[in-house]
């Protein structure tokens, strides 16, 4: 429930939210931590690690290699697991893994809830899972506790919206744009569209990404959405900084500064 | 016993929509409209029309006599989809999903392809109807079928190479799905198998069905009956679920899927999901057998055959192997490279390495077969695309 509470504790202070993304294991797992650390230091809403996947059709190009240099370093769901154990001894910020379903689906979904559950995880996002094929992994996540955000995007009927607000918890992630994920110079109208109309389903927080690069991006999606995400940005800096013993120290100034000074 | 998926694309088990949220109302869209035209006696003749007039069909069923002789055993009739329009089955499909999109309104089309049949094919209806067309192939692939490449560009369509991944088909359909995301409104992506998130699986399987239909009633009216066994080469699993598919509900038409066996049984070093590797899990919108490791994540693969290489396979294929209905083998590189050369110099046909692989295991199981038993081996393609390669590796 860290992502319900922090979601109210928001409103309370009638604040808007950050989600920044990062991808485990990018650099290495060791600087994964440090930049959990880093972030929630800042004041993330929730952070989102992205579990690697050897074939992200839904990611850009900046998310794809962050994803090839992650699997290099030889590591499963299980390692990220012990990761997050690691970090809850440090920090309560919400930590939500962002996945594409095979690695889940081959860890075994019913003790992939038990072990996320144990390590601290608060839920989960499957890219290319949708509401209809989501029903016993919804289940198990529920049984134990845990988070399942969906996504919706410009393209979703109505219909889908409301089966989106039956499923989803924690919060609902809108697609800005029809798309992969990456930076993009301007930010599109259709997120406020869509938000307004998940709005009449659904009373969870709504949270925009994919494209999301700058302060300005940010302080546009915070008039209209509850939070706003930060993924192919943040991920591009880690990859320009990967091998800089600086490497934490220069994310978060840039995450913090991705937040609108007002 | 029922061949026809349940209404989210499921057979058993295997199939459904696994795609991020964007796609999802244009699947259904797509959905909708492939079941408007499927019973649409206006699109079935137009669709007839051009596999007749424009590609061809039908295909002959041809009784390949000398390599019968030669094996000594069951008579082999071979389907020669070689003979069609662009040398390869893929032009059934690409002419049926081609009609379809003009349907829908779209005027982009986006394909992916492996050995380049399918980028061929598509970049040929595509001309016939003037549509702008985008093909992406793994860099890899544009290698060895280099003279596909060419016959693309020269039909007017854009390829673009993928250098992510293994450079083959899985990395091409990624930045294919990719590029439709991307799209959606206006492009329609026309896969090439059996294969992604419902209703391709369905509509690809009914579009080559005609080469299962056709080799029906050919054998009957050759030798008074149905044969005893078919056999075709399994990638995605087009040409081959299209033979199999009007003969399924015949007890004792036994068939065999026959998968790429590459250099050897190691994982990485073939392309047989049915093999060592293979779990059931989710790649590119469907659930099916897939070569990956322990954690989820697919295995590189190899084959001979650009066509062949690949970690996945159709749905359908998931459910008929489970269910024991079609027999899955596999042949290797050095198999499918010898039926090349021997169904060239015994019948005068030379066929795609693709192909060969289904020829392989004809010519490993007629001699234990009796000659009053026939065999149909779907020639899913010929083999000019492979010439320069087979030349190289046989220097
Ligand atoms: C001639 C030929 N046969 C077979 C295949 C394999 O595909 P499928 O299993 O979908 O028939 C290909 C694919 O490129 C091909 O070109």
């Amino acid at each position: 429930m860290r992502i319900q509470n922090k979601f109210s504790q928001l409103k309370t202070n009638q604040t808007k939210g950050f989600i920044p993304f990062i991808t485990a294991g990018d650099p290495d797992l060791k600087q994964t931590k440090e930049l959990i650390l880093a972030l929630a230091r800042i004041d993330s809403t929730v952070i989102e690690l992205g579990v690697p996947f050897s074939d992200p059709m839904a990611d850009g190009v900046v998310i794809q290699k962050a994803s090839e240099r992650a699997l290099k370093n030889n590591f499963g769901i299980a390692e990220i697991f012990d990761l997050v154990k690691d970090v809850r001894k440090e920090t309560q910020v919400p930590i939500i893994l962002f996945s594409y379903f095979n690695p889940l689906l081959q860890y075994g979904l019913e003790k992939l809830c038990a072990d996320a559950k144990d390590a601290g995880v608060d839920g989960f996002l499957v890219t290319d899972l949708v509401p209809e094929e989501a029903e016993d992994f919804s289940n198990l996540l529920k049984k134990h506790d845990l988070d399942m955000i969906f996504l919706i995007a410009p393209t979703s009927s109505d219909e889908r919206l409301k089966m989106v607000a039956e499923r989803a918890s924690g919060f609902i992630y809108a697609v800005s744009r029809t798309g992969v994920t990456g930076a993009r110079e301007t930010t599109s109208q259709s997120a406020e569209i869509l938000v307004n109309r998940m709005r009449q389903f659904s009373d969870l927080p709504i949270a925009v990404g994919f494209g999301i690069s700058t302060a300005d991006q940010v302080a546009e999606t915070w008039k209209y959405a509850d939070a706003a995400v930060v993924g192919s940005a943040i991920v591009r800096e880690i990859e320009k900084f990967g091998s800089d013993e600086k490497l934490v120290e220069k994310i978060e100034d840039f995450a913090g500064n991705l937040l609108p000074k007002n | 016993m029922n061949f026809q998926p349940n209404e989210r694309g499921y057979w058993g088990e295997f199939g459904g929509r696994f795609v991020p949220e964007t796609l999802m109302s244009p699947l259904e869209e797509l959905t909708s409209a492939y079941f408007a035209i499927r019973d649409d006696s206006e699109f079935q003749a137009e669709f007839l029309n051009l596999l007749q007039d424009f590609s061809g069909r039908p295909t002959p069923l041809f009784y390949a006599k000398r390599l019968s002789e030669t094996l000594g055993g069951a008579k082999i009739y071979l389907k020669r989809e070689d003979l069609g329009h662009t040398g390869s089955h893929k032009i059934n499909n690409a002419i049926g999903q081609v009609l379809l999109a003009k349907r829908m309104g779209k005027k982009r089309i986006i394909a992916e392809t492996g050995a380049g049949q399918h980028g061929v094919a598509t970049a040929t209806v595509c001309a016939l109807f003037g549509l702008e067309c985008v093909v992406y192939m793994g860099t890899e692939d544009m290698r060895r079928q280099e003279l596909n490449v060419f016959r693309m560009r020269l039909l007017g369509a854009e390829v673009r190479g993928v250098d992510s991944g293994s450079k083959t088909l899985k990395d091409a359909i990624n930045e294919a799905l990719r590029d439709w995301v991307t799209n959606v409104d206006t492009t329609y992506y026309l896969l090439g198998s059996a294969l992604g998130p419902h209703p391709y699986p369905l509509m690809v399987r009914d579009f080559q069905s005609h080469i299962g239909k056709e080799a029906r009633q050919q054998i009957l009216e050759k030798e008074g009956r149905l044969p005893d066994l078919l056999v075709a080469c399994v990638g995605g699993g087009s040409n081959s679920i299209g033979l199999f598919h009007p003969f399924l509900q015949d007890e004792n038409v036994q068939m065999i899927g026959v998968e790429a066996g590459g250099k050897s049984s190691k994982l990485g070093e073939h392309a047989a999901r049915f093999m060592e590797g293979g779990k059931v899990g989710v790649l590119q919108g469907t659930k099916s057998y897939l070569l990956q490791d322990d954690r989820g994540n697919i295995s590189l693969t190899h084959s001979i055959s650009a066509g062949l290489d690949y970690a996945s396979i159709g749905p359908e294929h998931a459910y008929l192997h489970d269910l024991g209905r079609v027999e899955y083998v596999s042949a290797n590189d050095e198999e499918a490279l010898k039926a090349f050369q021997t169904l060239s110099q015994t019948e005068g046909i030379i066929p795609a390495l693709e192909s060969s692989h289904g020829i392989a295991h004809a010519i490993k199981i007629a001699p234990e077969m009796s000659p009053n038993e026939i065999m149909v081996v779907n020639l899913s393609g010929r083999g000019d695309k492979d010439v320069n390669q087979v030349q190289e590796m046989l220097a």
